[in-house]
């Protein structure tokens, strides 16, 4: 196990001069991949999910070129029809449910609590290694002959009728489920168990709120897809008749089953992201989130009320009218948390002082794309506009604007605010914000004409296309070119900071939350004693009223200043 | 046709009124927008780092200012949540004097019967200003029956019919989509709602539809037979007069089938159900999910040995028995089918102009 003990870290700590910390405490490759540091866990994680999102971002790229022309450019209809499956499988069970929590709220979380590890850290460990073998079975579908049935595995299409290599590709869909299970179980007995002394339920930082939420969504809905997946797989094989009506199944059946899991889903990929938008608005604001109750309310009223909304995936088919109206309503009341969050954001910055860090302009970008996926939600909400929307490319923008412009810009302004924490390097900050406006634009310029093109009557997973929308498709797949320069930039200056970058000091932001009470990187066991709480979450407080800066009430932001309470200094 | 468009030629009374809520939709949407964006934008510069401004006793929370921002969200969303269910439940219920058209999708392809025994594929001709009922039903996997000009599409699914229906007010050809993935040639499996004008939809009616079409599994040949009359054939083709009455003389064996259509049928297992289409379907194929009352349970299923289309013959034939109404007479069809290559059909669906 990799875990040094307090006293070989001092021992090393004189040998080699440099601060000992969960890197660099022990070097071996074997000590990586048996840790059961949630530190190193999350970092394994995060190379995991890049990859994923570089992959479905390749898949995304050859959509957008494919479609620049009315008949296609290159692609076949079968070969076109795997690579949309692709880009949606490997996004949605890959990268935007995993990312945040696994990534920021692996590493993030227990500091945050004043915890030395999740409560289960071999759980911990096996979920990655769950989560890796998932993401394997997935590629191995897909470059294997690919799977063509939609990331919606909709029946009896995929049960009987698809000739590709659905059933491993549900399989791996199926394990990925038990990775989020194991994070979501340790997040929910972390936080019950393992706050600091002092650290009540609202002290707690609101990140925490949401990962507890996303956790008890998890919980609940990833077990209905699990078996629903694997009945597909039951008819497909063994040809039980579950889904298709000509062996006595019913192929409404699996939408039911499916969106029970997959509309929560949203909320365990948007919610996670709204938890790091809190925290990089409070710390970029020098100021506690306004209105803390609502937020952390509204945070588990969204975890609610996304479970009794599924049927409005459904209008269009066979379900009932009065089940329509009333998922129709439910969605509507669904949509008032949200906005309660945006506007508590806003005006979490009146009388702050705002630093318009790389970080802060993804939270910007985070609020703005966001207001829009969720305004355009409302449209799919209301049956009447909804049955000449749904499932065309207004959804698509719809869904984009919220997966990406929430969770990937969530994500992104998490990992831009916590870098330094993570890896005790700075990156240059000029290019997170070229970055940050480069994806904003891109973005909008992507997504915004499949808004227009969509209610033109625009269907979605069309390889070929009327030549009057060829324009919009055009505009599209040139911002989509932005995008991506947007999205690889931070590999780049990210990987240059870890040899480059200048040293980041415990506090570079001048934040308040007991993660950057610790050294960055924060050694093995987090800290050297365990703090203890006795003060609100987002406490700064102003040392001047009329102009000055503002900052941490009680958070050292010298560099040379660590661990509270605690005897041992660590000098950089 | 190359000026930009924002939205579809409305072409059905519904579409009008989609059109009207969705540009309150847009305006709303747009000032809700603004007021963010302003927002952020004002207080991010106002109170940036290292102004002079007034930040002296800075609130945390004031639930007087969370409810200004509820309260106006909850109660527009309502607002536009009653408007929309109000249209939806009318585009729910077709009026009486609705044309009834059956469409059967299958991979990859739309096939249409109207009552009159003609029947077209990847075509739909239907006179304006004439209400039109699609009652539809899929042959393998989901499917939609999508037209952008009406803003209205339907799921078609296997083993269950769905129903959809537009009162079109605007002559002219308008694509029809399908839009649930439904395998290789998803994005092909369309064709046209043609429109015309009540002259000229009779004389395309006169001229047998014009249209070439599959044979869709009726084996004895149909083609100058209205829908319910070869339903009237594959009736006695099946004997399923030997136990079911369609005049009458009742049959001692069978439930008699005169004024069945809409009457309420009592279920073995207690329920009660009308007799619509769907409940004719399953009492064909699967006599005994809907086993009557007093049923002997004595009736084969049908699932396997009859295509979907003449379950709908028989339907067609079925809701006209006892209601005293002649059987309509057919015209003669053609019976060439049509090419359906991969090319051919690209340019049927997107070579051509559209609202002609």
């Amino acid at each position: 196990m990799s875990t040094a003990t307090l006293k070989d870290m001092e021992k090393a700590h004189d040998k080699v001069k440099e601060p000992l910390n969960y890197l660099n405490a022990t070097n071996t490759i074997k000590s990586w991949l048996f840790t059961v540091d949630h530190k190193r866990i999350a970092i394994m994680y995060l190379v995991a999910v890049s990859v994923a999102f570089l992959l479905g971002g390749l898949a995304a790229g050859m959509i957008r070129v494919e479609l620049t022309v009315p008949k296609g450019q290159f692609l076949t209809n079968d070969a076109y029809n795997k690579v949309f499956t692709a880009h949606g499988v490997i996004m949605i069970f890959f990268f935007l449910i995993p990312a945040v929590p696994a990534v920021l709220g692996n590493f993030i979380l227990p500091l945050m609590l004043g915890a030395r590890d999740l409560a289960f850290p071999r759980l911990n460990l096996l979920s990655f290694y769950v989560y890796s073998a998932a993401l394997a079975m997935g590629l191995a579908a897909i470059i294997g002959g690919g799977v063509d049935t939609g990331w919606t595995f909709y029946t009896p299409y995929s049960s009987v009728y698809s000739n590709s290599n659905v059933a491993l590709t549900i399989m791996a869909a199926f394990v990925a489920g038990f990775s989020s299970i194991f994070t979501g179980l340790n997040f929910i007995v972390t936080i019950h168990k393992m706050r600091a002394p002092g650290m009540t339920w609202f002290k707690m930082p609101l990140f925490a709120w949401a990962m507890y939420a996303t956790s008890v969504i998890i919980m609940l809905g990833t077990p209905v897809v699990a078996i629903t997946l694997a009945l597909v797989v039951v008819e497909r094989t063994l040809g039980f008749g579950i889904f298709s009506p000509e062996i006595g199944g019913d192929p409404v059946l699996f939408q039911h089953l499916f969106w029970f899991y997959s509309h929560p889903a949203v909320y365990i990929m948007v919610l996670p992201a709204m938890g790091v938008i809190n925290e990089v608005i409070a710390a970029n604001s020098k100021k506690r989130i306004f209105g803390y109750e609502f937020v952390a309310f509204s945070t588990m009223a969204i975890a609610v009320f996304g479970f009794i909304v599924w049927g409005h995936h459904m209008f269009a088919s066979s379900q009932s009218m009065y089940l329509g109206l009333v998922f129709s309503v439910l969605s509507f009341l669904v949509a008032v948390p949200s906005a309660v969050k945006i506007f508590n954001w806003a005006t979490t910055m009146y009388k702050g002082s705002v630093e318009l860090t790389s970080h802060m302009l993804y939270a910007f970008g985070f609020l703005g794309l966001f207001t829009i996926g969720g305004l355009t939600g409302l449209y799919l909400s209301s049956l009447a506009t909804d049955i000449h929307l749904t499932a065309t490319y207004f959804v698509v923008a719809h869904f984009h604007y919220v997966m990406v412009g929430g969770t990937a810009m969530g994500f992104l302004a998490g990992l831009h605010f916590w870098w330094p924490k993570m890896t005790g390097r700075m990156y240059n900050e000029v290019l997170g914000k070229v970055s940050a406006v480069l994806v904003f634009l891109g973005f909008n310029l992507t997504f915004l004409p499949q808004f227009v093109v969509g209610y033109l009557g625009m269907p979605r997973r069309y390889h070929f296309y009327p030549p009057e929308f060829q324009l919009w498709h055009v505009m599209s797949t040139g911002g989509s070119f932005v995008l991506g320069v947007g999205f690889i930039l931070p590999v780049f200056y990210l990987l240059h900071s870890l040899k480059h970058g200048e040293k980041a000091g415990n506090n570079p932001w001048r934040a308040v939350g007991l993660e950057w009470l610790t050294t960055s990187p924060p050694d093995t066991h987090n800290f050297h004693e365990v703090p203890v709480v006795t003060w609100e979450a987002y406490e700064y407080f102003q040392e001047s009223h009329h102009g000055g800066d503002v900052g941490p009430s009680r958070f050292p932001f010298d560099d040379d200043a660590v661990h509270v309470s605690s005897e041992e200094e660590v000098h950089v | 046709m190359n000026e930009l468009q924002l939205a579809p030629i409305a072409a059905s009374e519904y579409a009008g009124e989609v059109d009207k809520l969705f540009w309150v939709m847009n305006a709303l949407t747009v000032v809700f927008t603004i007021i963010v964006m302003a927002l952020i934008a004002f207080l991010a510069v106002r109170y940036r780092k290292g102004t002079k401004v007034d930040r002296s006793n800075p609130t945390t929370h004031n639930t007087l200012l969370e409810m200004t921002w509820t309260l106006p969200a909850l109660v527009l969303g309502l607002g536009v949540f009653t408007w929309s269910s109000r249209l939806f439940a009318d585009v729910y219920q077709p009026p009486k004097n609705a044309r009834e058209v059956f469409v059967i999708g299958k991979q990859w392809m739309w096939h249409a019967q109207h009552s009159d025994g003609t029947r077209e594929n990847n075509e739909l001709h239907v006179p304006v200003n004439n209400p039109v009922k699609l009652s539809m039903i899929s042959q393998d996997v989901i499917h939609a029956f999508y037209v952008p000009e009406f803003r209205i599409q339907r799921h078609v699914e296997p083993g269950r019919y769905t129903s959809m229906w537009f009162t079109p007010t605007r002559v002219g050809k308008y694509r029809i989509y399908c839009n649930v993935y439904c395998g290789t040639q998803h994005s092909e499996m369309g064709g046209w709602v043609v429109v015309q004008s009540r002259e000229d939809f009779e004389k395309w009616q006169a001229g047998g539809g014009g249209r070439p079409f599959y044979p869709g599994g009726i084996t004895s040949p149909t083609g100058d037979l209205s829908l319910a009359q070869t339903g009237a054939t594959l009736f006695r083709k099946y004997q399923c007069a030997s136990c079911h009455a369609d005049g009458p003389t009742a049959s001692a064996k069978g439930a008699s089938l005169v004024g069945l259509y809409k009457s309420l049928r009592q279920l073995a297992d207690g329920s009660k159900v009308v007799a619509d289409e769907g409940y004719i379907r399953s009492a064909i194929l699967n006599p005994n999910d809907v086993r009557l009352a007093n049923s002997t349970g004595s009736m084969p299923a049908y699932r396997g040995s009859l295509s979907e289309s003449e379950v709908i013959a028989l339907i067609a034939y079925i809701k006209d028995i006892g209601t005293g109404k002649p059987l309509e007479g057919g015209r003669p069809d053609s019976v060439a089918p049509a090419a359906n290559t991969n090319s051919q059909q690209w340019r049927y669906m997107y070579g051509g102009e559209q609202y002609q």
